[in-house]
């Protein structure tokens, strides 16, 4: 007996995460043309992922290092510390910004074609992880460049990636869906990415907190994230706010969980109103 | 249990309409601001509600489909007609599950594969060959049946040579080719095909007919087949809907039905009454197209002059007041276009209120043999549009007494009237090429056209 399909107003799938899973060939696909054609037509092509960070450091570097003086995490190297927040941060903005254009990009597929909607932003944030792994060659040449060896912490690394893709997927998926109902959301997301990045400890350590701030500076998740990721890969140089990752962890979840459950109960009418 | 494959009780499907009051008091620059003052303020509360943002100062609900209700059995072939707007579209977006419906509910048994256009998500940068294996994911085949049928798609396409080229390289007939050739490899138990074959040449639509025909019969297959050629509804499907403002209008075989429906679409009357069609509401009401009368009688005959008159009111002075008619296709394309301004390029100030009316003589109708769809409008101006009715009555369009046989076969598109002008002294003597082959251009090599996606 073939399955069967029942198609009425406001009917909640019941095989939902199944249906996302056998469709998981297109994600590949769709995450597989998002990068195929990402620097199709540039000249220097994937370079522009390693130069936009890399210069990034550099302004940081000198602003907040060299003319604010703030102090570095223990004795590590200013430029690879920011540099530790800065692949997180492009990461999470990155992964952000693109997946909450995404549903309006694909306009033209989401008014012809029938899959689970939640495919296309995920594999936005598949492209935005690509970019962050070639970026991630810059970080080992700066360990090479000032001869910092990293400890078991950097085995841990990979937890901080995970929780750095959750966080950008959650706000992302409300986003996208909110975009396609309304497109304010279009001009308002840049916005709030670029205040982002001067809020987050990305140029300075969290370290310069004061004390009795810190916790109410973690309800910023990706303060979480960049302190987790500057205490994998400087060793024992960064120290982890225990409190400050908890709240981290939990903004994250809650995001993930909020976002997703807003944008399914958008997702039936995606092709009406975008 | 019946072997319905697909059952659709009491299918209902509401859209919100947004419209712009037009024309009358909103000229001053208060009346400007306390309307959008009005307007961010509704604009506010929906978004606050989590409502829908419609454009415009008054929403109208609309619906695309009204309690319709049947059943496809397995191996049907079924095809749906209807005026352009009646809801074939609608329909077919629910049951691919592209939208949901408002009312009512669709039961499906099978995978469906639907092709609501041709080249869905065709990416402009990327190759032939990875087009194929992007756009055949979307429209839901497995990585490995792509793989095994690939030659074929690529062989029934002819584009083989340039299979590693960017497809916003290939010519549009080339594009055409190749996004249908994946769409016709696809092998799902149901397939839903919206109006696709509009595009592409006649060789190729005929190819392409014959590969569904081939499908349905062969495999036993459920096809649901919109399209405006309705020659190839009724080679491909012994049974039809008609659809008629969202509603079925009648079902059943074929034929019949057909006749039925061109019968009700094609105008007999000499004189029309523009005013019976529905205008949206708040629509300019400075002035109404009224009646439109064949002076020189029904049916148009190719070749032959056509005079017709058409009368309307004003309410109002108006000025620079153009109006024209326009015959397009079923499907909605505009082939021939009269307007009062072409000539002389004058805009007459209507300054009385009231009735008027204006005659069009048209000596030689160029137009082949067929069925069309004639569109009404005036504009006040270049672009103010007064009053318009798209797709208001059907003509048929018959040879006329000098109309030559590959006119009436479609052979010849349009012929008009040109001016020739022979030189048959011989020129063996000159050592140049003969002028003619200079001057012969190749056109159709040198075509490219892109694609947005």
């Amino acid at each position: 007996m073939q399955d069967l399909i029942v198609l009425e107003a406001g009917r909640r799938e019941r095989h939902y995460w199944l249906d996302l899973w056998r469709y998981r060939e297109l994600f590949r696909v769709l995450a597989w043309r998002d990068l195929a054609v990402r620097y199709k037509q540039t000249a220097i092509g994937v370079l522009w992922a390693l130069i936009r960070p890399f210069l990034t450091m550099l302004v940081f570097t000198i602003i907040f290092g060299q003319l604010a003086r703030l102090p570095p995490d223990g004795t590590a190297p200013y430029p690879l510390m920011v540099f530790a927040g800065i692949l997180p941060w492009t990461f999470f903005s990155s992964g952000l910004s693109e997946a909450s254009n995404s549903l309006i990009n694909n306009a033209n597929l989401i008014s012809k074609v029938y899959f689970p909607r939640l495919i296309v932003p995920m594999a936005t944030v598949v492209v935005a992880f690509v970019d962050f792994l070639i970026s991630f060659l810059i970080l080992v040449l700066l360990m090479a460049w000032y001869n910092f060896l990293p400890d078991w912490r950097m085995l841990l690394l990979p937890v901080f990636i995970v929780l750095a893709f959750f966080a950008s997927v959650g706000p992302a998926v409300w986003i996208t869906a909110l975009n396609v109902k309304y497109r304010d959301f279009r001009y308002v997301l840049p916005f709030i990415v670029q205040f982002g990045l001067y809020v987050s400890p990305v140029g300075f350590s969290s370290n310069v907190v004061p004390e009795q701030w810190r916790l109410l500076y973690s309800l910023n998740p990706m303060v979480g994230i960049i302190d987790g990721f500057r205490w994998c890969i400087l060793g024992g140089q960064s120290e982890l706010y225990l409190p400050g990752l908890a709240m981290s962890i939990g903004l994250t979840a809650f995001f993930l969980w909020f976002g997703i459950q807003r944008f399914r109960k958008m997702e039936n009418s995606f092709a009406d109103l975008i | 249990m019946s072997d319905a494959v697909i059952t659709i009780e009491n299918l209902s499907k509401r859209y919100l309409l947004g419209h712009r009051s037009g024309g009358r008091g909103h000229n001053t620059l208060r009346d400007v601001i306390t309307r959008g003052a009005r307007n961010f303020a509704r604009k506010a509360v929906d978004v606050f509600q989590g409502r829908q943002v419609v454009q415009g100062d008054e929403v109208e609900e609309f619906w695309a489909l009204k309690n319709v209700s049947f059943a496809i059995q397995q191996g049907e072939v079924l095809g749906i007609i209807g005026r352009n707007g009646a809801g074939k579209s609608t329909l077919l977006k629910i049951l691919s599950r592209v939208t949901e419906p408002t009312e009512g509910r669709v039961l499906v048994r099978g995978r469906v594969s639907s092709l609501l256009e041709v080249g869905t998500g065709f990416h402009p940068e990327l190759t032939g060959r990875e087009n194929i294996f992007l756009n055949g994911a979307i429209l839901g085949m497995r990585q490995r049946e792509i793989h095994k049928k690939f030659d074929e798609i690529v062989s029934f396409a002819g584009v083989e040579r340039f299979i590693d080229t960017p497809v916003k390289r290939y010519s549009s007939g080339m594009y055409v080719r190749l996004a249908f050739a994946v769409a016709a490899h696809l092998e799902p138990e149901i397939l839903i095909i919206d109006e696709v074959l509009a595009v592409g040449d006649a060789e190729f639509q005929k190819k392409c007919l014959g590969k569904i025909d081939e499908v349905s019969r062969r495999d036993g297959r459920t096809v649901l087949f919109v399209s405006h050629n309705l020659g190839a509804i009724t080679s491909l499907c012994p049974n039809v809907i008609w659809l008629e403002h969202g509603s079925i209008c009648e079902q059943g075989p074929t034929r019949p039905i057909i006749d039925r429906y061109l019968a009700h679409k094609i105008s007999k009357d000499t004189i029309v009454l523009l005013t019976q069609f529905s205008r949206p509401p708040d629509w300019d009401d400075r002035l109404r197209l009224e009646t439109l009368e064949w002076i020189s009688g029904l049916p148009l005959r190719h070749g032959e002059s056509v005079r017709a008159r058409i009368r309307f009111r004003t309410r109002v002075p108006l000025a620079q007041v153009s109006i024209g008619i326009g015959f397009s296709t079923f499907d909605g394309r505009r082939l021939l276009t009269y307007e009062t301004d072409f000539q002389d390029g004058l805009r007459p100030s209507i300054n009385r209120p009231g009735v008027h009316s204006v005659d069009v003589t048209i000596d030689s109708l160029p137009l082949p043999p067929d069925l069309y769809d004639l569109d009404l409008g005036s504009k006040s101006g270049d672009s103010h549009q007064l009053d318009y009715l798209p797709s208001a009555i059907g003509l048929e369009i018959i040879p006329g007494l000098n109309t030559p046989g590959y006119i009436v076969n479609k052979d010849a598109g349009v012929r008009l009237a040109s001016e020739w002008k022979w030189d048959l002294e011989c020129e063996t003597t000159s050592t140049f090429a003969p002028l003619s082959s200079l001057t012969v251009a190749d056109c159709s090599t040198g075509r490219r056209a892109s694609r947005d996606t």
